[in-house]
């Protein structure tokens, strides 16, 4: 459903993404890995074209590299940022509005879904975003982007800063956002988290995909295990 | 006399806080002090001034003021700030470029009009006096006023209360996020354009009936006053503005009325209060503290 052609960032002389290439099934969790400064954030802003970018990539069979990021929000494709980026100055509930600027209509009901699911914010729905945790600031920052209703949904590492207790939690929440049918792609630094719910997985390194394969072959292969897992 | 004093010094702050609103809400979305914002208000009272000769319908002038005045704002982000901020231009560039709008407007107006200061005619109805506790003051300075406090309820219950407002406040701490949730930044900031430039020419009208007499370079001291209001009381911050422009309004009268022999200092009390501030409260009033925003 999914497809990046040849993606290429520059930073004036310093090449941070050199022609990758990635392909997302419908339905599947897929991970993308790699080390601090691989290209990974890089990689998710020139998807939602943030930052100047060469290459194509494709959407349902539509091509949505020249769109304007809200378009390609519209589109159905939401990004939760690195570092969670909750507005600071409005409150919890003004964050899931935000979200839902263009689902007016289903707003209401999608909020209450949220406050179900995710109930720490419920209590705190008039609170300003800024005073919240770190943890519940990322489930603010998730729920904020489900408010589009996306297809496909990106996360960028979604566990930094947080206890592992709260990582455990949320990725059982990404799991269920699989089951209801949302695509889902993660960029993380933990990669044996991310590769544990996934189902395919990239590995980035120095802004080129170095290995690709099924999650499962990927945490038993030797390569990984010595450079991302810690073994 | 406090009375009579109170009231001029409400309706010189309303001036400066509606021109003090545009400096902030384009500095809470783009980072920038747009020195044009002064000729703005200018460009709107010479606009009234036009269609008031031309039709004699004071309305229909305050609405063609607003009108162009607005047109004036959106064309000078399009084309002087929006190509730079596209190429992620430095902030420096955007400033001397806001202070080229500010010279071509002045001198494109004197060109059309001429640099002699022109009267500025308005209904008999704005002289009349009216009797309040005692004190007398034109029907001017009361609808100054009292307009002033209606546009500003209006401008805060937009910002905070609709979903438009709201995305703006959230495009001051972070436009690329804002753009991530599917809005149309680029639509925002057009509609912080006109609302500065709207209100600016509502000052800019005030202004010309108050001291009833316009030329084009009249936006240049009150635009850099209430450029010092908007930074007294919390630049980024409406309601900030809003108390920054009033705070001025009445130290400028205050001070005058209680010692004459300062009546000629009266334009520096407002930079003298800047500097004040400054000093004990670097983010003003209402400071907005932009450090912990990531634009």
């Amino acid at each position: 459903m999914f497809k990046v052609e040849k993606l290429v960032v520059n930073y004036g002389v310093i090449q941070a993404v050199r022609g990758i290439n990635l392909e997302i099934k419908e339905g599947q969790i897929v991970s993308l890995i790699g080390s601090n400064g691989a290209g990974k954030t890089s990689t998710l802003n020139a998807i939602m074209n943030l930052i100047p970018k060469k290459g194509k990539v494709e959407y349902f069979g539509n091509d949505s590299s020249k769109l304007t990021t809200d378009k390609i929000v519209k589109r159905g494709i939401s990004l939760v940022p690195e570092g969670r980026r909750v507005f600071i100055n409005l409150t919890v509930d003004e964050n899931l509005d935000m979200g839902a600027f263009n689902n007016e209509e289903n707003r209401i009901i999608l909020k209450e879904k949220m406050y179900k699911t995710f109930a720490r914010l419920k209590d705190k729905q008039y609170q300003l975003a800024g005073t919240l945790s770190g943890g519940e600031q990322q489930m603010l920052a998730i729920a904020r982007a489900l408010m589009s209703e996306p297809k496909l949904l990106i996360l960028d590492e979604p566990s930094l800063g947080l206890a592992p207790k709260i990582v455990s939690d949320m990725f059982k929440i990404i799991l269920e956002l699989k089951k209801q049918g949302i695509t889902i792609l993660i960029v993380e630094q933990n990669a044996y988290a991310a590769l544990k719910i996934s189902d395919y997985g990239f590995v980035i390194e120095n802004g080129e995909i170095v290995m690709q394969d099924k999650a499962k072959n990927l945490l038993e292969s030797k390569e990984i295990i010595n450079k991302y897992l810690g073994g | 006399m406090i009375i009579q004093q109170t009231l001029n010094a409400l309706s010189l702050g309303s001036m400066y806080a509606l021109i003090a609103i545009g400096y902030t809400m384009v500095y809470g979305v783009l980072r920038l002090i747009n020195f044009a914002h002064g000729d703005i208000m200018m460009v709107g009272a010479f606009s009234a001034f036009v269609t008031y000769s031309v039709s004699g319908s004071f309305s229909l002038a305050v609405l063609v003021a607003i009108f162009v005045a607005s047109i004036t704002g959106i064309l000078t982000y399009k084309i002087a700030y929006k190509p730079l901020l596209d190429k992620d231009a430095p902030k420096i560039s955007l400033l001397i470029t806001a202070i080229g709008v500010s010279f071509f407007l002045e001198n494109l107006f004197n060109m059309l009009f001429g640099g002699i200061p022109k009267a500025f005619n308005y209904p008999k109805f704005f002289d009349k006096l009216i009797h309040i506790f005692g004190a007398v003051t034109p029907l001017s300075s009361i609808i100054i006023f009292v307009v002033t406090f209606i546009v500003l309820l209006v401008v805060l219950w937009f910002l905070n209360k609709t979903k438009y407002g709201i995305a703006i406040k959230a495009i001051a701490f972070d436009m690329n996020t804002v753009k991530l949730m599917g809005i149309n930044v680029d639509f925002l900031i057009i509609l912080v354009f006109i609302i500065g430039s709207a209100l600016a020419s509502l000052g800019g009208i005030f202004y010309a009936i108050s001291y009833p007499s316009i030329d084009p370079l009249m936006g240049v001291l009150v635009g850099l006053k209430a450029f010092a209001a908007a930074v007294l009381g919390g630049i980024g911050s409406v309601s900030g503005a809003a108390i920054g422009g009033f705070i001025l309004g009445f130290s400028e009268i205050f001070v005058v009325a209680f010692f004459p022999d300062m009546a000629g200092y009266k334009d520096a009390i407002a930079f003298f209060f800047l500097i004040l501030v400054l000093l004990f409260k670097p983010t003003g009033i209402m400071g907005i503290d932009f450090e912990r925003s990531r634009f």
